[in-house]
């Protein structure tokens, strides 16, 4: 049977406010456990939260983003439960009045075409604390620095019909986050993850099939394989007669399979209801105007701005726009090389290629935009060929010394002195009488081919400096006139 | 025992009769010789308060005495104490020092009050008999068979014995001026948003407000004056300046507008107890007021909306209560579960457990529209009712509670019998307008307390009036022991 897949996913963004949703306690990753908390925080008898605006401005700022209806009155509300980690036995968040309402995002798909995905709401909330159960025998460690850490959960339509469309949403979300700058969309710290509710249908059938929620998903790529295994153990369950379960789920990347949570991870009935202990939030026009005016160039119009200023192909915009801090990069290489497609190249090929050997982000890069920009201008103007490039590139990434300062160093200063070009050609070709009559031997179209032993000869024993382009042009003249 | 007002002592210790330590050491020992009579203390914190007396004396020479410097008061026990600990009268929290002080709490030692102790309480302040408690009942000073009243029973048990001049409550649904009644004390429940819950252990959030307890209507003015204002760290505390409450009390009461509702003179009212507020309206009619009948149709139904909405926020406002972090834990927990479970069955009393139970029912899928959402539109008519009353008279009166003092014992059955108790209190809480019991006569030797109701922001219009009456009464000045030797 032909099985069609119906994915929606709850994203959960930390936001980069300074201090917590509803404490002065500072937000940071990686602090001592239970050094960043306040009497809020702990859940202390008597402590009480104050809202923190910060959060709200930028909740606001996402939908004006994805054009999502605001909600001018957006109330806090009390999920109930029992949880170690949450230390005051609820969790304020938002239920009936969330700040953001109805809005889309479009992904591109592999075809190149469009899909627009709605998107249901988005709400603020505090995050949980943490429980350690590894660290401490037969006990379990509480931290509560993360306790009232503002999330953004953005939930979305049940629209993807793929682990790949799940993925590009996703990616479109970290996009959209980071250039608005409401995140540092940091997922390996777990500043943005995501839930997934993932089910299957018979293809055709209208009615959705019961759904499997998978729980706290942390990285692009366990999205797409948490999915896709997901999917196959619905379909084995449905192909041999099975019911699926609607639960929640857990993904372990280690055996790549889902398994279900344990019953006591879940609760069944959060009784929420307005926190009493916070004002609702009222917002007017005139700070909702204000806020979209304020808006940055969002993903999409900066890759149209790529192609149609830049002309670049859709595929690198794309790439390049993904996030704030790369399509930042990139302009600022561009604004010193003033040669986009160059740029784009070495953007999305050696330092790409670079952060992801070292498991870097663009903003920890130690090129600077300036130094590759520098390092592009170099081969523009022949200073360098491309293969000295990447030996400048990889001495800038060890922070070895500047663009020209390593071209000197190393001597990989390009020769384009024609005479001392034409010298090396000429002692080649009379070190390589056997390979010379070959050439002459060879039918015409062949030659080309052959060429490619001089060519090696030439810049070995120019280590490398000469210019390509004049060496293979000299080579052919010198040859084609022996024959 | 003192039974010294707050002013009076404030005046001696400006005129240099005593010391703070001095008088701070005659409550301390009043406290160990009498209270236990009552049982209205719950923790006497004797070095705490020497230390903070010596400060005031220190204070007063240095010149920079406030009229509250040095003047001894006591808690209520669920303002969190620095250093001090804070049990809410309940198991669950018996040795729970508070790493902070209260926003009233710090604003009262910034004037340089002197806080001797932590009062008995009905536990997390559920109940109107102070019977509700961990540390045992308190008894009302008044008539040792009857009870204080609650849930700031031991607060009045404790201002109307004389060991202290004045104290904290807190009223959720009358649990200031109940007691004030059954005490013959004043007490005042301002607006709510006046005074700031930071650091006050919340029973139901939307309705708990803070006050003082004390003889006179003066001493509660003074005391307002150092607890209210504008607090950051509660988001529902009014951004706006309190004013001096003690500024008015001396205006006269010719003009006011008092309104009677029908709905407080109702069948369930103890006639003895109506004769006494009858009495005290009309010599409030003598000062120049203009009595006039009104209604407040919904008032019946302030009962079940208070007890689901109340109960509600208690479930959740509890639920930190779970043996993790501090307070009771239950021995050896066999999984978290178990943990929970039993540090909860065994740390809460009967009354929060079934506060706990009622809420948890309210809220639960399924009940939350029928339950909450209808007690929330309840909660809107009243605040209607008095929106349209308010805008015929300046204040409302009437009876605090149908009876006095009850006997200990005797409710303690059934608990919609005692919920009926707070029939005239618990409107003021779901409005969120300001009221207050000032004394008004005796029926068989226990106080009977009259109800002072009033508009947002108002607790200076109630002062004033309840501060008239005492002029040209003396029921307030009346203690215990001078009720008995008159043979009342």
């Amino acid at each position: 049977m032909a099985w069609e897949i119906v994915i929606g996913l709850e994203i959960h963004v930390q936001l980069a406010t300074k201090s917590k949703l509803f404490s002065g306690a500072k937000v940071a990753f990686g602090a001592a456990p239970n050094t960043q908390t306040t009497l809020v925080d702990l859940g202390m008898p008597g402590a009480l939260p104050v809202f923190n605006e910060e959060a709200l401005r930028m909740a606001v700022t996402f939908g004006t983003a994805i054009d999502a209806e605001i909600g001018k009155h957006s109330v806090f509300a009390r999920k109930n439960y029992f949880y170690p980690d949450s230390p005051k036995g609820y969790q304020t968040s938002q239920m009936d009045h969330p700040i953001v309402g109805i809005g889309h995002l479009d992904i591109q798909l592999e075809d190149g075409s469009t899909k627009r995905i709605g998107v249901t709401r988005a709400h603020l909330e505090e995050d949980a604390g943490k429980s350690l159960h590894d660290d401490f025998d037969g006990m379990t460690g509480i931290d509560l620095n993360r306790s009232s850490t503002p999330l953004l959960e953005i939930v979305s339509e049940p629209d993807m019909r793929s682990a790949k469309e799940a993925v590009a949403y996703m990616r479109k979300m970290h996009a959209i986050v980071t250039t608005i700058g409401i995140s540092d969309g940091n997922m390996a710290e777990g500043s943005m993850r995501c839930d997934a509710n993932v089910s299957i249908r018979p293809k055709g059938q209208e009615k959705l099939g019961t759904r499997a929620e998978l729980k706290n998903i942390n990285s692009f790529r366990f999205i797409e394989r948490a999915i896709n295994v997901e999917v196959e153990r619905q379909i084995d369950i449905l192909e041999d007669g099975g019911k699926i379960a609607q639960e929640t789920r857990l993904y372990d990347a280690d055996k790549n399979e889902t398994r279900p949570m344990r019953s006591k991870e879940e609760a069944n009935d959060y009784r929420y209801f307005p926190c009493p202990d916070l004002l609702p939030i009222n917002i007017d026009d005139a700070y909702i105007d204000a806020i979209r005016k304020a808006l940055p160039e969002l993903p999409d119009q900066r890759s149209a701005r790529f192609v149609s200023q830049l002309s670049l192909s859709e595929y690198d915009a794309g790439v390049l726009s993904a996030s704030r801090a790369l399509a930042d990069y990139f302009e600022a290489v561009v604004a010193v090389c003033n040669d986009p497609k160059l740029s784009a190249n070495w953007v999305t090929g050696e330092l790409a290629k670079f952060l992801n050997q070292n498991n870097m982000e663009i903003n920890a890069a130690p090129v600077s935009a300036e130094q590759l920009g520098q390092l592009i201008s170099r081969i523009k103007d022949d200073t360098i060929n491309t293969k000295g490039a990447k030996t400048v590139f990889e001495e800038l990434w060890d922070q070895t010394g500047t663009v020209d300062g390593i071209i000197a160093d190393k001597g990989l200063k390009q020769v384009s002195d024609m005479g001392a070009i034409e010298a090396m050609v000429d002692d080649v070709i009379a070190a390589s009488p056997k390979q010379v009559q070959q050439y002459r031997d060879a039918e015409v179209e062949k030659r080309g081919k052959m060429l490619g032993f001089f060519m090696g000869q030439v810049m070995k024993a120019s280590k490398g400096s000469a210019n390509p382009g004049q060496v293979n042009g000299l080579l052919k003249k010198k040859l084609d006139a022996l024959c | 025992m003192t039974n010294k007002t707050l002013i009076q002592i404030s005046n001696e210790l400006s005129a240099g009769q005593y010391s703070s330590r001095e008088i701070t050491q005659d409550i301390i020992a009043g406290i160990k010789t009498h209270d236990h009579q009552f049982n209205s203390f719950i923790t006497v914190s004797e070095e705490l308060a020497l230390e903070q007396a010596d400060a005031a004396d220190a204070r007063r020479a240095a010149g920079h005495a406030d009229l509250l410097t040095g003047v001894p008061f006591a808690h209520k026990d669920l303002f969190c104490t620095q250093g001090l600990r804070t049990t809410c009268a309940s198991k669950m929290l018996e040795d729970f020092i508070p790493p902070y002080e209260s926003t009233v709490g710090q604003r009262l030692l910034a004037t340089g009050a002197v806080c001797v102790g932590k009062t008995n309480m009905d536990e997390f302040a559920m109940g109107s008999s102070n019977e509700n408690s961990y540390f045992g009942a308190v008894k009302n000073p008044w008539d040792l068979n009857a009870v204080p009243g609650g849930s700031s029973g031991g607060s009045a048990a404790a201002v109307a014995a004389g060991l202290v001049p004045a104290a904290t409550g807190t009223d959720t649904g009358g649990s200031i001026r109940q007691p004030a009644s059954f005490c013959n004390l004043t007490g005042i429940k301002p607006t709510y948003g006046r005074v700031s819950r930071f650091g006050i252990v919340a029973y139901a959030s939307s309705l708990d407000q803070a006050g003082p307890m004390c003889t006179t209507a003066e001493d509660a003015a003074v005391m307002l004056n150092a607890m209210a204002g504008f607090d950051p760290q509660d988001s529902t505390s009014v951004q706006q300046d309190a004013p001096d409450f003690t500024a008015d009390l001396n205006q006269p009461l010719a003009g006011l507008k008092v309104g009677l509702p029908k709905e407080f003179f109702g069948s369930g009212l103890d006639p003895q107890v109506a004769d006494c507020i009858m009495a005290a309206v009309k010599q409030i009619e003598a000062l120049g007021a203009q009595i006039v009948d009104i209604s407040l149709p919904n008032l019946e139904l302030s009962i079940p909306a208070y007890y689901v909405i109340a109960p509600s926020e208690a479930s959740s406002n509890l639920s930190r209560f779970d043996g993790v972090r501090y307070g009771y834990r239950c021995d050896q927990p066999e999984d978290l579960m178990d943990l929970y479970c039993r540090t909860r069955a065994e740390g809460f009393g009967k009354e929060v457990k079934r506060r706990i139970m009622v809420g948890t029912y309210a809220l639960s899928e399924g009940y939350y529209d029928a339950y909450y959402v209808k007690a929330q539109r309840i909660r809107r008519l009243i605040k209607d009712d008095f929106a349209r009353a308010l805008a015929q008279v300046d204040v409302i009166m009437g009876p605090v509670a149908p009876t006095p003092a009850f006997d200990l014992g005797s409710n303690t059955k059934d608990p919609v019998a005692m919920y009926l108790e707070d029939i005239y209190t618990l409107s003021a809480n779901m409005a969120g307008i300001p009221a207050m019991s000032t004394p008004a006569g005796f029926v068989n030797g226990r106080p009977v307390g009259l109800h002072i109701m009033g508009n947002y922001f108002a607790e200076a219009k109630l002062l004033n009036i309840a501060h008239q009456y005492q002029q040209v009464t003396d029921w307030h000045l009346q203690t215990p022991t001078s009720n008995t030797e008159k043979g009342a």
